[in-house]
């Protein structure tokens, strides 16, 4: 009985400092949102939901990807390279209008980005390159290839895409909405997988994973295929968005999704967060933008403001995350 | 089990050298840009100059001094890395270049200035790092957002002025003994570099940083301030490339040192220098940025593919990369 009170008190102040990065996360959720609610008029109507979520679904769905790789202690500097990669895949196979196409389009977008995680995985997991670095030099290959295939901006997505990618259901709840909620749902699915569990203990501690029979490697190669699936999803969305293909419209992407995940509370050694914090990081990342624009800053002043303000969020996030850590820590020794 | 390996009896003290050699990344670069350079000289002559050799080391000249600062901040550890070096090389040009306005007199005015405002960078950098606990990879990657957008807010989009007539010619054409100014300074940096590193105790200090902090903590090596140094010479050295990288290209441009970002990571690691710190030199980086130039101007002079453009030379520069890491840039074993 004893034991069992104080596992559940252990578990309760467990949770408590689980959450501590997930606080701060929120309360500049609630910032930018009452911010943005205040001094964009048009925040609270169909047409306002619609533009911010187009906007913010392709960079969260990098962050979610990106996640994935970090949780497992890896990072893909590849990523944004991947998003236009699979998309210029897909509006090859696309082109001509023909809805018929689409769906083995997409299936071939996708394939494509998990070839590129793959081929990642292998060379971090397998080979064991540092993955700062190798993955620097696939971003490389990524996009030269993403060159062959589409050698200048063109292309047109079919009507059913990007038609659908505006609606807008009961008033408020656009489509890249609904397809975020999904996205998040598809995350929590995983996470309750063994697999999912896996990712936690692996970019925890590699070397306790192995010695409890973690496949470690395998799970590392899981990680960056699935990452870069979820990337291809993320390029599907952006042609989506703007309708036409571009060989570089996914490369801005990958520094974006690192500021999202930092942000949301993951831990860039890995092992901690979740995707649910990224794609919040991701609203915010993108909300600030807006309310810079919105703010009426001169044009020239604009690119300083936001990178300050992100950086501020980030040490903000950062700060609160590091102080519950140490707090875990001393708690730990006294035990 | 865990104990270093030692030879068997058999080998001989020469192929045990030979054996160590193989796996000495300085060594191995060497050789890799040495036999690349061949390769480029057998299919274009014209690689086989004199004056395309100095053209060349020019070159990578630049890179090599941005990867100084890359190399001192690796070494440092705690996951340090310095992403900012390309946006801070672009502002030390573009205030060097408003200040010079093409004439020498405000020559030592403006190198002053574009240096001090590099060091506020690494300051900054340096601060968010060890006080806030922002990681090195993010909060460098945030800074080159925040120094972008203040030379957008310093230029109005349009940089001003141009080189002043001296450092044109310590570039390109000042000639000691037939070698560019630009490589003399190299070279004296070069072994400034290397003996700080080696010989002083502030270079031991650093790679006991890196090694291990807690260590380096208890005996007494304040390894905040030497970390808040890495990264402050870091942004220094970016800000003389960016002066030197002013010099060659005469006139600014707004992302003009942009393309010396990742490749200064790149030819640190492919030098030798591990990323999990307290490891490496400056001597592995100065073969690596050669590698990575004598890589890059064989790809340009092949001109792959013609009508692609880009893309085929893009590819192949990131094999090649692939291929180098391999060679040595792997992480331990999990089961040793």
């Amino acid at each position: 009985m004893n034991t069992l009170t104080a596992r559940a008190g252990t578990s309760v102040s467990n949770l408590t400092r689980a959450r501590m990065p997930m606080v701060a996360t929120t309360v500049l959720l609630i910032v930018t949102v009452t911010a943005a609610a205040t001094l964009q008029g048009n925040f609270f109507t169909p047409y306002g939901m619609t533009a911010n979520f187009a906007t913010i679904l392709p960079i969260a769905t990098v962050a979610v990807a990106q996640t994935i790789i970090v949780l497992s202690g890896g990072i893909d500097l590849s990523i944004g390279t991947i998003v236009t990669l699979s998309s210029v895949v897909t509006v090859r196979l696309m082109d001509g209008g023909d809805p018929s196409q689409v769906p083995l389009a997409l299936a071939a977008g996708l394939a494509t980005g998990a070839a590129c995680g793959l081929f990642n995985g292998l060379l971090v997991a397998v080979l064991r390159l540092q993955p700062i670095v190798a993955t620097f030099a696939t971003s490389f290959v990524f996009g030269g290839v993403a060159l062959l295939v589409l050698s200048s901006p063109g292309g047109t997505v079919p009507a059913v895409l990007t038609g659908g990618y505006r609606q807008v259901f009961a008033y408020l709840v656009p489509v890249p909405a609904l397809l975020l909620l999904v996205l998040w749902l598809a995350w929590r699915l995983l996470r309750a997988q063994r697999i999912g569990q896996y990712l936690y203990a692996v970019g925890g501690n590699a070397g306790a994973s192995y010695a409890s029979a973690v496949p470690v490697t395998w799970v590392r190669v899981f990680a960056y295929t699935a990452g870069g699936t979820v990337a291809a999803l993320a390029g599907v969305a952006l042609l989506a968005n703007s309708g036409s293909g571009d060989p570089f419209i996914g490369n801005e992407l990958t520094l974006g999704s690192i500021a999202a995940l930092v942000i949301g509370g993951t831990r860039l050694r890995g092992g901690a967060g979740g995707a649910g914090g990224s794609i919040l990081g991701a609203i915010i990342l993108t909300l600030i933008q807006n309310l810079v624009f919105f703010a009426g800053v001169p044009t020239n002043a604009r690119e300083l403001v936001n990178g300050a303000i992100i950086i501020i969020a980030i040490a903000l996030a950062g700060l609160l995350t590091a102080r519950s850590e140490r707090a875990g820590r001393s708690e730990g020794r006294t035990a | 089990m865990s104990a270093p390996q030692t030879s068997t009896p058999t080998s001989s003290p020469i192929a045990d050298r030979l054996r160590r050699a193989a796996r000495d990344p300085v060594v191995v670069s060497g050789i890799a840009a040495l036999a690349l350079w061949v390769v480029a000289a057998i299919v274009s002559p014209a690689f086989a100059s004199w004056s395309q050799i100095l053209t060349l080391l020019m070159l990578a000249s630049f890179l090599g001094v941005i990867a100084i600062g890359q190399t001192l901040v690796i070494i440092a550890g705690g996951e340090g890395i310095d992403l900012s070096v390309g946006a801070v090389a672009t502002l030390a040009a573009i205030i060097g270049s408003r200040y010079m306005d093409g004439s020498n007199e405000n020559l030592l005015l403006a190198v002053v200035l574009a240096l001090g405002a590099a060091a506020i960078v690494g300051v900054i950098n340096g601060v968010g790092i060890l006080m806030f606990r922002v990681p090195p990879l993010v909060m460098t990657l945030g800074m080159i957002a925040v120094v972008y957008g203040f030379i957008r807010l310093y230029t109005g989009g349009r940089p001003a002025g141009s080189a002043a007539p001296a450092l044109r010619t310590l570039v390109t054409g000042d000639t000691v003994a037939g070698i560019p100014g630009v490589l003399w300074l190299w070279l004296a940096l070069s072994v400034l570099v290397i003996w700080l590193l080696r010989r002083t105790s502030y270079g031991w200090r650093l790679y006991a940083v890196g090694g291990n902090p807690n260590a380096a903590y208890l005996s007494g090596v304040n390894t905040k301030a030497v970390k808040l140094s890495a990264y402050v010479l870091s942004s220094v050295f970016a800000g003389v490339g960016g002066l030197l990288l002013l010099g060659y290209t005469q006139t600014v441009f707004l992302r003009l040192a942009d393309p010396y970002m990742l490749p200064s990571v790149a030819a640190t690691v492919v030098g030798g220098t591990a990323l999990i710190g307290g490891v490496g030199g400056y001597l592995g980086t100065i073969i690596g940025a050669i590698l990575l130039t004598v890589l890059d101007s064989f790809l340009r002079i092949l001109q792959l593919g013609g009508g692609a453009g880009d893309a085929p030379r893009q590819i192949i520069y990131g094999l090649v990369l692939l291929v180098v890491l391999s060679a040595y840039g792997r992480q331990r074993r999990l089961r040793q």
